[in-house]
């Protein structure tokens, strides 16, 4: 199956005389697969998840994505490999204040270039998937949390990337919001897209991925992939 | 060190570039104040306080040394009344032929042995005293590219004409002398053409009036031998002479210092405000760990104090130095010395700028001490609501770019510092647009000197005599020199003038009446209203001229030259500021007994200036006439100064203006970093965030650009007339209507050129933030 993620020796160390934050580790993510990176706070699981974004340079090892070596990248390729493959979901959200859901929706689908009347009606096409569609000229500081979660997994979803990111996507969420995104992530990885899920959570981890590592201290200490093989 | 020490040093130390920004900005705010203030100060009657600090000779006597001795002399500095006196000295008067056989105008040469004596105390601007024969010190109105340190002039055109070494250039706000040799030189340049006589310079307990003077005066002559004293000069015509020369740079000085000092208070406020209103989280959580309301005020006035006191104090080192130079170029303008920066300014500006830095960073920090502390913590993280939002649904449906319509509507959500920043920019714009019209009007102002000026080649019906008075004897025949010159190849145009004492009605005492003939386009002033003399029953005059004997253009004029009477037309009005502008330009037929001084040549192009009058000259010398081509030292120093200042004025508030927008964008960057970061995660490109944040900005400098361009025309058409209101005279349209519209465009986009230059540097600095840690900033 085609690999969508490729890491080969990776570690990232931000104190040269310290331990590295992570690795260094091996890991393949292949298309259409679920993974979760669960693990204690300070275990590296953010800056795998900054590695494979583009966001950071590792300290040793490649980063492949989609078949781009990412950790080769220059600031200007890497910002275009972002908004071209990877889709970001946040804890905090990180939504524009003083842009409406339907404009936050389209950022994206704009700075790649995309016309405006395409980019409203793809981001209309994904506020009508998650039921957003009121909320549409409405701005983000009066949605629930769980609200401005979808309008943020539709941002990350308007460019049709092959690798969706989310980093504790229920981490600010009340229950009930969190069950809602949890639903939409699981059908999102039943039409097929490609999801690498930072969590806490263990029920989320097990109700949205197909796989799991847990990182300790920066290394693998259990991928259940390899766990089902042996 | 305690807990409040703590928190200004920690609040100084970790926003570093905040904290030099504040820095930078005071520092260039209070420099260019320190400089206006002082150029204010210096435009405050400059001639009194140069001329107390020089000692200045209140009667400059001029004797004759065959009717009375030097101990005669000396003993009149001890005449009651008489508190200070200086020579006898030798004088005489030469007419200098520089290096390149240009003529000098005549000039009063006195022989001193030094700079510094008890009255009339030389200011030695560069070089150094002539110590020996061949050696000169000119005044530093003549120091300019044709005349400098070095250059020789020659005492005439005679073949055995003595060589003279410019060795220095010195000032005497009396002016006393042109030029100063030794002693022994002077004496030594008498010969049957030069007369040398006696200079004594006077002051007495007693000046201030004419009639005073006039007892002074009595007084010399009743010491002396009859007939010893040839003639003496007032300091009082002097004063009033500098006086006038000065009155229009006074607008120009105010125009520039009000500017140079409202912009130092709107940059300082408004950076000390943002930098204290950014601050409010940090505030919030001072007060959670127990700082009171006056504690966190203390803390955070303080805090804007420290940068903005080194600010201020290297600002005023820094307005001093660039002060220097421009006072410099005051001195040259006010022929006053020893100009320098009052220290009162120095305090003054310094204090006035700590007052504005504290109410400044007081008014945000009471706001935030009165916050409850959770509102405190809130202000600085919680999402913004509601400001600006419009801006955004409206500059998002424009045809560009999204990371550019994002950026264009990122000012309306800080309308106050958006405000400050416009000012900075319109401000800037403002100074740019007026320096501009003034450094053109003032050019137009030299290209409209007299026309006698502008001839490169004048003829003279008689050879200049040597000594005080001096004049010429009219030997040649006019009818003679004309056929000359018209012989002459290479000749353009040429036209007759005459220049003699006159009257008119209206006017008491002589006037000067200049009378022409010939080309008389040539010799046409810029006209202020009305059109130049085209022939007899005519007449021009200046608008000093008008104001003096309340008449108009269409009026008549009753004037006399000689014997002869005639009532002529005033058909226009000159931008003539010559002789106070009390003199009447009319045709030499109305006059038909009066012969012409001086023939005035145009060339053709590509004919030197030089080698036509010295071959023309072998022919009107036959005549008994001289031909001289004119020394391109004759060049107007006030209009070069005036320039001059114009450029560094303006620059300097260009940049304290960039400086302000540099100050709010750094501002507006850093409390939009996790947005940008956001924008970064999600693929905006470096070069995409640059294009936002210069687009924050464009916004403004249009504005700024569009409300700057128009003040600083309305200013250049207010200050210019309150100029030329000063000198008493009205200004040609060439003056006045200096801007073209092309001109004016480009003039708009230097508001959108200030803006992009003081955020280029931040939006570089937010294109290069890692996004990964701008989205950890909360």
């Amino acid at each position: 199956m085609t690999q969508v993620i490729e890491l080969s020796g990776v570690a990232k160390r931000y104190d040269s005389s310290g331990a590295p934050a992570l690795g260094p580790i091996d890991l393949g993510v292949a298309q259409g697969e679920a993974l979760a990176v669960t693990g204690p706070s300070g275990s590296g699981k953010s800056t795998l998840l900054n590695l494979v974004a583009g966001l950071d340079r590792p300290t040793s090892g490649t980063v492949t994505v989609a078949g781009e070596r990412v950790d080769q990248l220059s600031e200007h390729a890497s910002a275009r490999f972002r908004r071209e493959r990877i889709g970001m979901v946040f804890q905090f959200f990180n939504l524009l204040d003083d842009l409406t859901v339907a404009d936050n929706i389209q950022l994206p689908a704009q700075l790649t270039g995309t016309a405006r009347r395409k980019a409203a009606a793809r981001a209309g096409e994904l506020m009508e998937l998650l039921g957003i569609q009121k909320h549409a000229r409405t701005y983000p500081g009066r949605l629930s949390g769980g609200e401005r979660q979808r309008v943020a997994v539709a941002r990350a979803l308007v460019n049709r990337p092959a690798l969706l990111l989310a980093d504790e996507p229920t981490g600010a969420l009340d229950s009930a919001s969190g069950h809602d995104v949890r639903e939409l992530l699981v059908d999102l990885h039943r039409g097929g897209q490609t999801i690498v899920l930072v969590t806490h959570d263990p029920a989320l981890a097990e109700a949205v991925a197909s796989r799991t590592i847990h990182l300790v201290d920066g290394h693998l200490a259990l991928d259940t992939q390899a766990e089902a093989v042996r | 060190m305690s807990a409040l020490s703590r928190v200004v040093r920690s609040g100084v130390g970790r926003r570093r570039v905040q904290t030099v920004v504040i820095a930078l900005a005071t520092l260039m705010a209070v420099a260019s104040a320190v400089v206006a203030g002082s150029l204010m100060v210096a435009s405050n009657a400059p001639f009194d306080h140069a001329f107390a600090a020089q000692h200045g000779a209140h009667l400059v006597a001029q004797f004759d040394p065959a009717k009375a001795s030097t101990d005669q002399l000396k003993a009149t500095g001890r005449l009651d009344g008489v508190t200070g006196s200086a020579g006898p000295y030798p004088v005489t008067t030469v007419r200098p032929v520089d290096e390149g056989g240009g003529h000098l105008p005549p000039v009063t040469l006195v022989g001193r042995s030094a700079p510094h004596t008890d009255v009339d105390r030389l200011n030695l601007k560069s070089g150094r005293w002539p110590t020996k024969a061949g050696e000169v010190v000119l005044s530093s109105g003549f120091e300019g590219p044709a005349l400098r340190l070095g250059a020789t002039l020659h005492t005439s055109d005679a073949a055995d004409s003595t060589a003279l070494t410019v060795v220095g250039f010195a000032h005497s706000v009396g002016e006393t002398a042109d030029a100063w040799a030794t002693p022994a030189q002077v004496t030594a340049l008498a010969s049957d053409d030069t007369r040398v006589t006696r200079q004594m310079l006077y002051r007495f307990d007693s000046a201030d009036t004419k009639a005073q003077l006039a007892a002074d005066r009595r007084k010399l002559t009743a010491a002396l031998p009859a007939g010893a004293l040839m003639g003496t000069e007032s300091w009082l015509d002097t004063k009033r002479a500098a006086d006038r020369s000065a009155a229009p740079t006074i607008p120009f000085l105010m125009a520039f210092g009000v500017l140079g000092i409202v912009m130092s208070v709107i940059i300082v406020g408004s950076v000390i405000s943002g930098a204290v209103g950014t601050g409010l989280r940090r505030i919030g959580i001072l007060k959670a760990l127990g700082f009171t309301p006056r504690e966190v005020v203390r803390a955070y006035v303080a805090q804007a104090l420290v940068p903005a006191g080194a600010g201020i104090a290297l600002g005023v080192v820094l307005g001093n130095l660039m002060a220097m130079p421009l006072l410099e170029d005051t001195e040259t303008v006010y022929g006053s010395a020893s100009l320098s920066v009052a220290w009162w300014v120095d305090v003054l500006v310094a204090g006035a700028a700590l007052f504005v830095v504290a109410v400044a960073a007081l008014v945000p920090a009471l706001r935030a001490g009165r916050l409850p502390t959770v509102e405190a913590i809130a202000v600085g993280r919680a999402p913004r609501t509601g400001r600006g939002q419009w801006a955004h649904r409206a500059a998002g449906r424009l045809p560009l770019p999204r990371a550019v319509t994002y950026g264009l509507a990122g000012p309306f959500a800080h309308p106050v510092r958006t405000l400050a920043m416009l000012l900075a920019v319109a401000f800037g714009t403002v100074a740019a647009t007026f320096a501009l019209g003034l450094t053109a009007s003032l050019n137009a102002v030299g290209s409209a000197q007299d026309p006698e000026d502008r001839a490169p080649v004048t003829v003279f019906t008689g050879q200049p005599r040597s000594g005080p008075g001096g004049g010429e004897t009219a030997t040649a025949d006019p009818t003679q020199v004309a056929a000359a010159i018209e012989q002459q190849s290479g000749t353009d145009t040429y036209y007759e003038r005459t220049q003699t004492d006159g009257t008119a009605v209206g006017v008491s005492g002589a006037v000067q009446a200049v009378l022409y003939d010939g080309d008389l386009r040539s010799a046409s002033y810029e006209m202020i209203s009305g059109h130049w003399i085209t022939g007899p029953g005519q007449v021009v005059v200046s608008t000093h001229f008008l104001n003096t004997t309340e008449t108009e253009v269409g009026d008549t004029l009753r004037v006399t030259v000689g014997k002869q009477a005639r009532t002529l037309t005033i058909v226009g009005e000159a931008f003539d500021t010559s002789d106070d502008g009390l003199r009447f330009h009319a045709s030499l037929a109305d006059f038909p007994t009066v012969q012409p001084q001086m023939f005035l040549a145009d060339l053709r192009s590509g004919v030197q200036a030089t080698q036509y009058a010295m071959k023309l000259d072998q022919t009107v010398s036959a005549l008994g006439g001289q031909a001289i081509a004119n020394s391109p030292s004759r060049q107007d120093n006030l209009i070069l100064v005036l320039d001059a200042m114009a450029v560094l004025l303006t620059l300097m508030l260009v940049s304290v203006a960039g400086l302000g927008v540099l100050n709010s964008v750094v501002l507006d960057t850093r409390e939009r970093v996790h947005d940008l970061g956001v924008c970064k995660a999600l693929g905006m490109s470096p070069r995409q965030t640059v294009s936002l944040v210069l687009a924050s900005v464009a916004g403004i400098g249009v504005v700024g650009g569009l409300v700057g361009v128009p003040v600083g025309f309305a200013l250049h058409g207010y200050v210019l007339p309150k100029m030329a209101e000063t000198a008493d005279t009205g200004l040609p349209k060439a003056v006045l209507d200096v801007y073209d519209t092309p001109e004016l465009l480009l003039l708009g986009c230097a508001g959108i050129l200030i803006a992009a230059l003081g955020a280029l540097l931040p939006a570089t600095w937010a294109a290069r933030a890692r996004t990964a840690t701008a989205l950890r900033t909360e």
